[in-house]
């Protein structure tokens, strides 16, 4: 592998997150403020601890995977979107790089801003409500693998969208209803025994259920299972983006 | 001069809705040419590029690029070349110093500011470095996008329709760009539609219609067939045989003898025959002749006779 080019779209990605503070880095943090003022502090306050854990608290880890899976699918689509969609494309095309060097690149980058960010709304919970991250180097591994993995799906939805509006769909469409029917904001044993069946069918419940174990040490579905799902997870991907590449679909006529 | 830099064979394309945009084409590219590819919109010529750019896949064929196959050692193959594409694409918001540095690096080029300055400089975009790319005009774009395809040092440089859309003055400017990189031992290829653009730069010239090369020549000899003229006289009596008292090397007659057709160029003034002398000769010989007209053949009817509907 050669790390000039690896090095040289991973910076050049970088640096458009720069050029685009606001909208990727403030506006998620402030969104994520929001659900802390309102589910947090005014119904929170309201709402009986579950597990022994406080209602604010308890959302933070659903509040930061619902942050993480959105801005990685987002961030990562359009980083591949964008230069498809000029024909700068062409560029990347032709020049003497393999499709891994491309896809460390580009989804390398878009999996730092999503763990930058999902660190940044951790610093700005601690801010509203008292936390404690009882195994932080799962809670690590979680954030990094989860960051991973959805930038890889952006990659995969980036190629696939050939219109602003498609690259918008699955976020809206499949990633945000998922998340937050995905217990972010309850447990599911809350729900009746029909819909707690129905929602394991959900993937996202054991992204977040793995996440919350790593901060309280209580979770929905074993910890087992939340580790396999995202490695299954991110081995789809992984096969989806070596079939693009060994086909050309929709980069090489 | 046999040294070829790039050797494509048999190469066929068939898009996916059907369209055949390559047909059996061959073509060896010599080191250090100028090469212009001519043709008709939509003849194949930015698909022939891209296939050998790896932008394309081909359906059939290969090509080699000094020495290197351009699928099996892509990385060897694509780091001697530097495209040019026909559109004006770029990252807006990127200036030019930073979008020139990120194609040096995506080819696999350790940084080289000196080597960055050398062609913006070259380019008349020094003053330019830090502006975006979005405040820049057409010509200036255009600049930028060949100085991302010298950033890595190619030894080979496609341009696709460089002065398409551009005015005169630039495209004087970039002819000379040109001139400059094949003095320095660079191999460029060019596709246009200008003929003008052909003649004043190439070497070679090689026509493709329809997704098949048909013709490729040095411009030189081109330029022969370019540089004769016709002169046909209208005569009052038909003829039905040359006379024997004129030189009969040019002559011919057509319309059933009514006209006289000479075919010259600027040897037979030289040689002290030419027109004049032809029409001493003819006033000799008794023939009469009420009207007369000239006609150059350029390399727009050469290339109007090779495109048209063939059979």
């Amino acid at each position: 592998m050669n790390l000039y080019p690896v090095r040289a779209i991973y910076m050049a990605e970088m640096a458009r997150t720069r050029r685009t503070l606001l909208q990727s880095i403030v506006s998620p943090v402030i969104s994520t403020s929001l659900y802390f003022v309102v589910f947090g502090a005014a119904i929170g306050s309201r709402i009986s601890e579950i597990n022994g854990v406080s209602y604010g608290a308890f959302i933070v880890p659903g509040l930061i995977m619902l942050m993480l899976l959105t801005q990685s699918v987002s961030n990562a689509s359009f980083g591949i979107f964008f230069p498809k969609f000029s024909g700068s494309i062409y560029e990347i095309l032709s020049a003497p790089i393999s499709y891994l060097e491309v896809v460390v690149g580009y989804v390398g980058a878009a999996a730092s801003k999503s763990i930058i960010l999902g660190l940044i709304i951790l610093a700005t919970s601690s801010l509203f409500v008292p936390l404690e991250i009882a195994h932080p180097i799962w809670m690590l591994t979680f954030l990094v693998l989860t960051a991973v993995t959805f930038s890889l799906l952006g990659f995969i939805i980036g190629i696939w969208a050939d219109g602003f509006d498609k690259l918008q769909l699955v976020p809206l469409l499949v990633i945000t209803p998922l998340t937050f029917l995905g217990g972010s904001f309850y447990s599911i044993d809350m729900l009746p025994p029909f819909w707690q069946t129905v929602t394991l069918a959900n993937p996202v419940v054991y992204l977040v259920s793995g996440f919350r174990w790593s901060f309280y040490g209580i979770s929905d579905v074993s910890l087992a299972a939340s580790v396999a799902m995202i490695l299954l997870f991110l081995a789809a991907s992984l096969a989806t983006i070596a079939w693009i590449f060994r086909t050309g679909y929709r980069l090489k006529p | 001069m046999n040294d070829p830099i790039i050797t494509i064979e048999g190469l066929n394309k068939t898009y996916e809705g059907g369209f055949q945009a390559l047909s059996r084409v061959d073509l060896t590219i010599q080191r250090g040419e100028i090469f212009a590819l001519l043709g008709p919109n939509g003849a194949g010529k930015t698909t022939l590029i891209s296939v050998v750019c790896g932008l394309v896949n081909p359906t059939q064929g290969h090509v080699v690029v000094d020495g290197y196959d351009s699928v099996s050692h892509y990385r060897q193959a694509r780091e001697r070349i530097g495209l040019v594409p026909q559109e004006l694409t770029n990252e807006a918001f990127e200036t030019v110093w930073n979008t020139v540095s990120f194609s040096r690096g995506l080819f696999g080029k350790s940084p080289n500011p000196a080597h960055i300055e050398k062609v913006l400089k070259s380019l008349a975009l020094w003053d330019k470095r830090n502006n975006r790319l979005m405040t820049l005009s057409g010509g200036m774009k255009r600049r930028v996008l060949i100085a991302k395809a010298l950033s890595h040092e190619p030894r080979i440089l496609f341009l696709d329709e460089p002065t398409a859309g551009v005015d005169v003055e630039l495209r004087r400017d970039m002819w000379e760009v040109v001139r400059g990189l094949r003095d320095n031992g660079v191999t460029i290829i060019l596709t246009t539609h200008y003929i003008e653009e052909a003649e004043e730069m190439a070497d070679r010239i090689g026509v493709i219609n329809r997704g098949e090369i048909v013709l490729v020549e040095e411009k030189a000899a081109l330029m022969k067939k370019l540089g004769s003229k016709q002169l046909t006289l209208q005569l009052h009596t038909p003829l039905s045989a040359l006379p024997a008292s004129l030189d009969q090397d040019e002559l011919s007659l057509a319309a059933d003898g009514y006209e006289l057709v000479y075919t010259y160029d600027g040897r037979q003034e030289e040689e002290g025959r030419g027109i004049s002398a032809l029409l001493t000769q003819l006033e000799r010989a008794g023939i009469g002749f009420k009207d007369l007209h000239t006609r150059q053949s350029s390399l727009e009817d050469i290339f109007v006779d090779l495109v048209k509907e063939r059979p």
